[in-house]
């Protein structure tokens, strides 16, 4: 089923891209999307949530020589990130449909995009996961350089460099606990490290005399965390985003920060916390302080922004600092009292929440700006625009919707996360919690502003004609609106899907 | 039946020389079909291989018993491997020379004998046979960059002769004394394999013996004869110069060099392995900085036979079938990227200049081009999905075990590897610059060199996307009587 | 011991000298009624003739034994070696056939053919008399042949060096002798050796000797006389001393050298010799721009790669010289023939004579690609494998530094056979196809056929050749 899932984004890549007329690809390609979207739709319903078990699970061996697998399986945290990506690949592409007349290649590199991104979720032995995590790079790389900005190449080089630099060190670290442990599964890899046997195995060998097996363990740990951290992006690895946000096709932008950003949350889920328990815990303090810093940072560099991309651009890195922040906390040892173990899964539910949330509102959001470009044949620039609601209510109106629910205002899907990330946070490491506060408080500066600018004050010549979203239009984000409104009344729908999986870590983390 | 690979090639040279000059279609018709049939035996061996056969003789003929030399055929999964690469760019090197009419028949004929060269050397498991094989590629090779190449043809032409010939000269040194020691009875490798030479001795010929193969396969710092030649070769020359000339060296060096003299392999094994390693980065920083197109892909060669070079230097499984499976690979890669840039561009542009390429914004006008090129630049980079990822990644483990340090540093070298692959591709084919006027004037990719990328990239992500494929056949190899010698446990 | 079995054991030199004398009584009455070329072929086909028969004696009667004092000795070794010679010299005759260089046809011949009987002489005899005697009428014949061209002032000055510098050479290698006859009172070679007591006198006999012997086969610093004469004689003589004059030179100095001073420390002599050969040798062939100086400079290369193979003192040695002075005969010879119908047709032999030939003479060109790659060592020519018996028996010997060195500088030879295969294949030209040279060009295919054979089964002649050395008891 899986495969079927990740194999039919690239099956549908490779017909586009034969399909001359623009017309046609488009609508294969959607149809290509929705399909998908429904398969996975299908998978939901079928899934236990209760059981903490890896389901629709396919072993297959593929080149047992080099500890090659194909091993996919989906548990509650795969399958947000699924459902997630199946949602917003559609989303986008309606948004390019629109507003950016896409080429047939385009859309075909987005399928491209989309099957390697199903992959990385679904992945759960090491090689099979890198193959699909380097994969999903390069349309990612093809769609800003040949359809982005002023910059573009420079911006896309510099994502693909400064991302695959952090992969090489992933890829090193990796063959290290290769060479000690004769496994690539993740799973049991896992359960090496929660048992500490890991970190016995990388003991001095005869060739290594000189490294103790905690410095080893410390760097082979510094190795991937700089892969994962590189991709989230945590402070201070964030350098590349803002450009290549900004210089990125909007629904380009849509899917980067909707989905790809979160590929370094789930590594951080998926194999870093549970590979090194006691080498984060060890690192705890330093990396609280990274998570911190990357919340009130780029918070307080988004307000700085005058281009409108760059700005959410550097929101996306403050909301995702939310998550490193749970997740963080959540590394902490407490020992095995149940109390501790109840925060913890709050916490991480906040991220699991965050991630999903985030993924919807700030995809809607660059959809908004990507309406306002289109509209203004190109500008992005905050001060280019004012006053637009008058000119254009409803669009003003949904775009408002979307920004208070990245602000995190109660009743929409913003607040659930970030409420209990802060739940969570907050007797696990106060400090810190505290400090991100601050974080909060800038960001509800910044957005509040920005909706300031373009749709208060008064209506300039200029945009006194600005066309207001039409039915066709509004249909496209009417379901991530939908989404942001029973989301924040009804978490539930996401949290019985999380929680066991939640639970299921939150417990192991408790050893 | 796989020397038939040899005796065909070689018959197809003489065949040549009977056509007249002016039946171009039947020219290359016989050279396709020639490769074809060797590519055909080739696969066909390969499919019927049994891994756990070890080492299988094919024939045994007397030969010279004066000396002790026999014509001694015989081929393990290795060889095998190897064939298979010589039979795939073979076929793909005559699709991408479609187009050559200025003396066709002499290119083919030489063209023909090389291959043969370089099936014999693969194949022969008699010292004396595989040195015979493997210096008579040289003049064929003088010929096709010295009469059909391009810049600086005779210099670079000249150039690599002497290269490769000082290279076998060393290797002879090396192979008649240890033939003397051995008792001057027989060149058979599995009995000089046996001889206990003394560690004195292994202490110099082996570093003779293996820097003599190493030049040829791109050891730094005697790889200086490979950017120039491949230059000024021709494409389809160019394409065989790095896809699989070089793969002999990096073949002789295992098979004779650390086969024969294991206790000076071990000896020597350090510095190496620094070497190979020194390749790898040096190779990678001046592909970055190159202006001319094909230099780029010729010091990438090295970049990649440096990663091959520090496979074999591992001595354990994992890194030996690495550095196997990265001559193949980088077999197919290479012939790749040389076809596109030398057979798709340069024939059609007239220049190789970096910066004029990017002024004509090819990816336009070429699709198909660009991408093949992005396809082959992510492989050669080392790309998961391709042959070149499992490759390296194997190197890469097997190294960790020894050289942890060098190891790391080849992982940056991956990472120069993506910078100038990208640089390349960004400047050659998607550059923002609008598309120059003349550049739809140029003529479209013709079926051969469709044809011809299409089966290279295949093989490719078949390798890389099942690399059990090859490796089922070549990690047996290493539990052979005559191989299992030179791994640590 | 009679005239008349004596007569019996001479009967091959009977006949060449017959044939010499028949040859030139019969141009003599030709020579109004036939032209040049008519008078040459006549001449080639009694002389081809004439070796036949004096061949086919040799290998028929097949004696066997040591006479006047090893002034002859017959045996294996020389009923194979002798037709070689003989051979050589069938060739050399019918290269001359197209080329048009004298007047005086008869004398020609009849002069080839002495300078045979002299090459026969010399490789069936241990006695230093004799040596010396059949040295000096191979010697004499082969300054006259060097001088015939008339109209090319070249010729002659190649032959006034070669005399003089022969002339000396001979004085010297006469006076070492006598020194050797001084020292042990004996005259045979074998009786020599058993009574050589060290002495320094020894030393300067055996420098003396190989002064001698050393000029003959072009060794450094004796060579100075071969490049003019390798260009300014007329083809067929120049081919005629490449190839016969050295099987034979080379054959008795190896005779010498293991026979006569065995055990007396001859081997840092030689190798210091071979040395200095491969080295100016393979240097001076760099900078040349005439393709028959390059061959002369390569034979001065190739006699140090052959003397290096004489190191070795043993049998495997002395096979491998003979194998390799041989084939390298016939490379030799393959060569010039070529260069004779360039130089015949193409007006000269200059690198730029060369070029383009690929286009214009097809098969000559390819016969001229296996005659360089051979002399370079490319497998799987003989060329190759000649080298490769010739360091294998050396490096047997222990002389390490000189195999390294010859295998390095065989490295550079490549250099300059490449150059002239480059004019030949890579250089365009828009040069006339050269008319058909039938005799020359069959010649020349012959040639390369037999390098070819001989270098993929070298064992057709290697195998008897030990035999025959081993018979001999060498």
């Amino acid at each position: 089923m899986i495969t079927v899932l990740t194999l039919l984004p690239l099956i549908g890549a490779i017909i586009v891209a034969y399909v001359r007329r623009e017309r046609a690809a488009r609508a294969l390609g959607l149809t290509v999307s929705l399909v998908v979207l429904a398969i996975a739709l299908s998978m939901l319903a079928r899934f236990n949530a209760g059981s903490p078990q890896l389901q629709f699970v396919e072993r297959h061996v593929w080149a047992p020589s080099i500890g090659a697998e194909y091993f996919v399986g989906l548990d509650g945290l795969s399958l947000l990130l699924v459902i997630l990506t199946c949602l917003v690949i559609p989303f986008a592409m309606l948004a390019a449909w629109k507003f950016e007349r896409p080429s047939n290649a385009y859309v075909a590199l987005m399928l491209g995009l989309e099957s390697g991104l199903i992959g990385t979720f679904t992945a759960l032995n090491f090689v099979h996961w890198f193959l699909f995590w380097e994969l999903s790079l390069v349309p990612a790389y093809f769609l800003i350089k040949l359809w982005g900005g002023p910059a573009r190449s420079q911006a896309a080089n510099q994502f693909f460099i400064y991302t695959l630099v952090g992969s090489v060190t992933l890829l090193l670290s990796f063959l290290v606990l290769y060479w000690v442990t004769r496994t690539f599964d993740l799973i049991q890899l896992a359960d090496l490290g929660r048992s500490g046997e890991l970190v016995a195995r990388l003991r001095p060998q005869p060739w290594w005399p000189t490294l103790p097996a905690e410095t080893l363990a410390a760097l082979v740990f510094a190795g991937a965390l700089f892969g994962f951290a590189v991709k989230v992006p945590l402070f201070p690895f964030h350098t590349w985003l803002p450009a290549t946000y900004s210089e990125a096709p909007s629904a380009v932008s849509m899917v980067l920060t909707g989905v790809l950003s979160k590929m370094g949350v789930y590594g951080f889920l998926r194999i870093l916390m549970p590979i090194f328990p006691e080498q984060m815990r060890a690192a705890l303090t330093p990396l609280l302080w990274l998570s911190v810093a990357t919340i009130v940072f780029s918070a307080f560099a988004a307000f700085a922004q005058r281009d409108l991309k760059r700005m959410l651009g550097y929101s996306s890195i403050n909301h995702l600092g939310y998550c490193m922040l749970g997740i963080f906390a959540a590394a902490k040892y407490t020992g095995t009292d149940p109390s501790w173990t109840l925060q913890k899964a709050a916490a991480l539910n906040g991220v699991l929440l965050q991630v999903f949330n985030h993924g919807i509102t700030a995809s809607a959001l660059f959809c908004f700006v990507g309406v306002l470009e289109h509209r203004s044949a190109g500008l992005k620039y905050i001060d280019s625009f004012g006053g637009l609601r008058q000119a254009a209510p409803v669009f003003c109106g949904l775009m408002g919707i979307a920004t208070f629910a990245s602000l995190g205002l109660p009743g929409l899907n913003g607040f659930v996360g970030e409420f209990l990330i802060f739940k969570g946070a907050f007797p696990l490491a106060p400090w810190a919690a505290a400090l991100a506060l601050l974080g909060l408080f800038a960001t509800a500066v910044f957005l509040i502003s920005m909706m300031q600018r373009v749709f208060h004050g008064p209506v300039t010549e200029r945009w006194a004609a600005f066309p207001d979203l039409r039915r066709s239009e509004w249909m496209i984000v009417a379901p991530a609106i939908g989404l942001m409104f029973a989301l924040g009344i009804w978490p539930n729908l996401l949290l019985r899907l999380t929680n066991t999986t939640v639970a299921n870590f939150a417990a192991q983390l408790a050893n | 039946m796989l020397d038939w690979t040899i005796y065909i090639s070689f018959a197809g040279m003489l065949l040549m020389v009977f056509i007249p000059k002016r039946n171009l279609s039947v020219v290359r018709g016989l050279a396709l079909l020639i490769t074809l049939a060797g590519l055909a035996i080739a696969l066909n061996a390969f499919l019927h291989f049994d891994p756990a056969a070890g080492v299988v003789p094919i024939r045994k003929v007397a030969w010279i018993p004066t000396l002790g030399a026999n014509f001694f055929i015989a081929v393990d999964g290795i060889s095998i491997t190897l064939v298979l690469l010589t039979g795939i760019a073979a076929v793909a090197g005559v699709l991408f020379s479609w187009n050559i009419e200025h003396r066709a028949k002499e290119y083919f004929a030489f063209y023909l004998a090389l291959i043969g060269g370089v099936y014999g050397v693969f194949l022969s498991f008699d010292v004396f046979l595989l040195f015979v094989f493997y210096e008579l590629p040289i003049i064929p090779q003088y010929f096709l960059i010295a009469i059909w190449g391009s810049t600086r043809k005779e210099y670079g032409a000249m150039k690599l002769a002497i290269y490769s010939f000082v290279g076998s000269a060393m290797v002879l040194i090396g192979l008649i004394a240890a033939y003397v020691i051995a008792g001057g009875k027989t060149f058979d490798l599995f009995q000089l394999a046996q001889f206990p030479f003394s560690e004195r001795f292994q202490y110099w010929a082996f570093p003779l013996v293996f820097v003599g193969f190493g030049i040829l396969a791109g050891l730094w710092p005697f790889h200086t004869w490979a950017p120039t030649g491949h230059v000024a070769a021709p494409t389809a020359a160019s394409m065989l110069l790095a896809g699989v000339v070089m793969k002999l060296g990096a073949y002789g060096a295992l098979r004779v060099a650390m086969t024969l003299f294991p206790l000076g392999l071990q000896a020597w094994r350090h510095e190496i392995a620094v070497l190979a390693t020194i390749g790898v980065v040096y190779g990678g920083l001046v592909a970055l900085v190159q202006r001319d197109f094909k230099f780029v892909i010729g010091y990438s060669s090295v970049s990649h036979m440096g990663f091959v070079l520090l496979g074999l230097m591992t001595l354990t499984t994992i890194g030996l079938s690495g550095a196997v499976l990265q001559m193949f690979s980088h077999g197919v890669l290479a012939g790749l990227l040389f076809g596109v840039v030398g057979r798709m561009v340069y024939d059609r542009t007239h220049t190789r200049d970096l910066s004029q390429l990017e002024a004509m914004n090819l990816g336009q006008a070429l699709p198909f081009a660009a991408l093949i090129f992005v396809l082959a630049g992510l492989a050669s980079m080392g790309m998961p999905g391709f042959s070149g990822f499992v490759a390296e990644f194997q190197v890469l483990i097997g190294a960790w075990r020894m050289y942890p340090t060098l190891a790391v540093i080849c992982g940056a070298g991956i990472i120069i590897a993506v910078a100038y692959t990208l640089r390349a591709i960004h400047r050659s084919f998607f550059s923002n610059e609008p598309p120059a006027a003349n550049v739809h004037a140029l003529p479209p990719i013709t079926i051969p060199e469709r044809v011809g990328s299409i089966m290279l990239i295949a093989c490719s992500l078949i390798v890389g996307l099942y690399p059990r494929l090859l490796l089922d056949i070549i990690n047996p190899s290493w539990d052979s009587t005559l191989m299992s010698r030179l791994l640590i446990r | 011991m009679n005239y008349r079995d004596l007569f019996i054991l001479t009967v091959p030199e009977v006949i060449l000298t017959a044939g010499a004398l028949i040859i030139l009584a019969l141009d003599l009455s030709l020579r109004r009624t036939r032209t040049n070329r008519g008078r040459m072929m006549t001449g080639a086909i009694l002389t081809t003739l004439t070796c036949l028969a004096a061949g086919l004696w040799i290998i028929g009667a097949n004696v066997s034994g040591s006479f006047y004092d090893g002034m002859l000795v017959l045996n294996s070794l020389t009923t194979l070696v002798k037709p070689m010679l003989l051979l050589m010299t069938i060739f050399t005759a019918l290269i001359s056939v197209d080329t048009h260089f004298t007047d005086h046809v008869g004398e020609f011949f009849a002069l080839l053919l002495l300078g045979t009987i002299g090459m026969l002489l010399l490789v069936s005899t241990e006695n230093v008399l004799m040596i010396f005697i059949s040295l000096e009428l191979l010697s004499l014949s082969l300054y006259i042949l060097t001088a015939f061209n008339k109209q090319n002032f070249q010729s002659a000055e190649g032959a006034l060096k070669y005399f003089l510098i022969g002339g000396m050479s001979a004085a010297f290698m006469l006076f070492g002798l006598s020194l050797l006859y001084g020292l042990t009172g004996e005259i045979e070679l074998r009786k020599i050796a058993a009574k050589i007591t060290y002495d320094p006198l020894l030393l300067v006999a055996l420098i003396m000797v190989l002064a001698g012997f050393g000029f003959k086969v072009a060794a450094v610093p004796f060579h100075l006389w071969a490049p003019d004469t390798y260009q300014g004689a007329p083809v067929a003589s120049a081919a005629f001393i490449a190839s016969g004059s050295k099987l034979a030179s080379f054959f008795i100095l190896a005779k010498v050298m293991m026979l006569g001073f065995k055990g007396s420390g001859w081997l840092p002599a030689v190798a210091i010799l071979a040395a200095l050969s491969i080295l100016v040798g393979n240097v001076a062939a760099i900078a040349q721009s005439s393709v028959r100086r390059l061959l002369a400079y390569s034979a001065v290369a190739q006699a140090g790669y052959m003397l290096t193979g004489l190191i070795a003192g043993n049998q495997q040695g002395f096979g491998s010289l003979i194998y390799y002075a041989a084939t390298y005969a016939l490379t030799a010879l393959g060569a010039f023939a070529v260069v004779a119908i360039v130089q015949e047709r193409a007006g000269g032999e200059r690198f730029s004579a060369f070029a383009g030939l690929s286009k214009r003479a097809p098969g000559l060109s390819f016969c001229m690609l296996i005659f360089l790659l051979s002399l370079a060592g490319i497998p799987p020519l003989a060329g190759f494998f000649g080298k490769f018996y010739l360091f294998s028996a050396a490096m047997g010997a222990g002389v390490l530094w000189l195999v390294i060195f010859a295998i390095a500088m065989s490295a550079v030879s490549l250099y300059y056979y490449l150059q002239v295969l480059k004019q030949i294949y890579v250089v365009e030209t828009e040069g006339a196809r050269l008319t058909a040279c039938g005799l020359g060009c069959s010649i020349a295919g012959v040639l390369a056929v037999l390098v070819i054979v001989l270098g993929c089964a070298p064992d057709l002649l290697v195998k008897p050749l030990l035999r025959a050395i081993q018979t001999a008891g060498i």
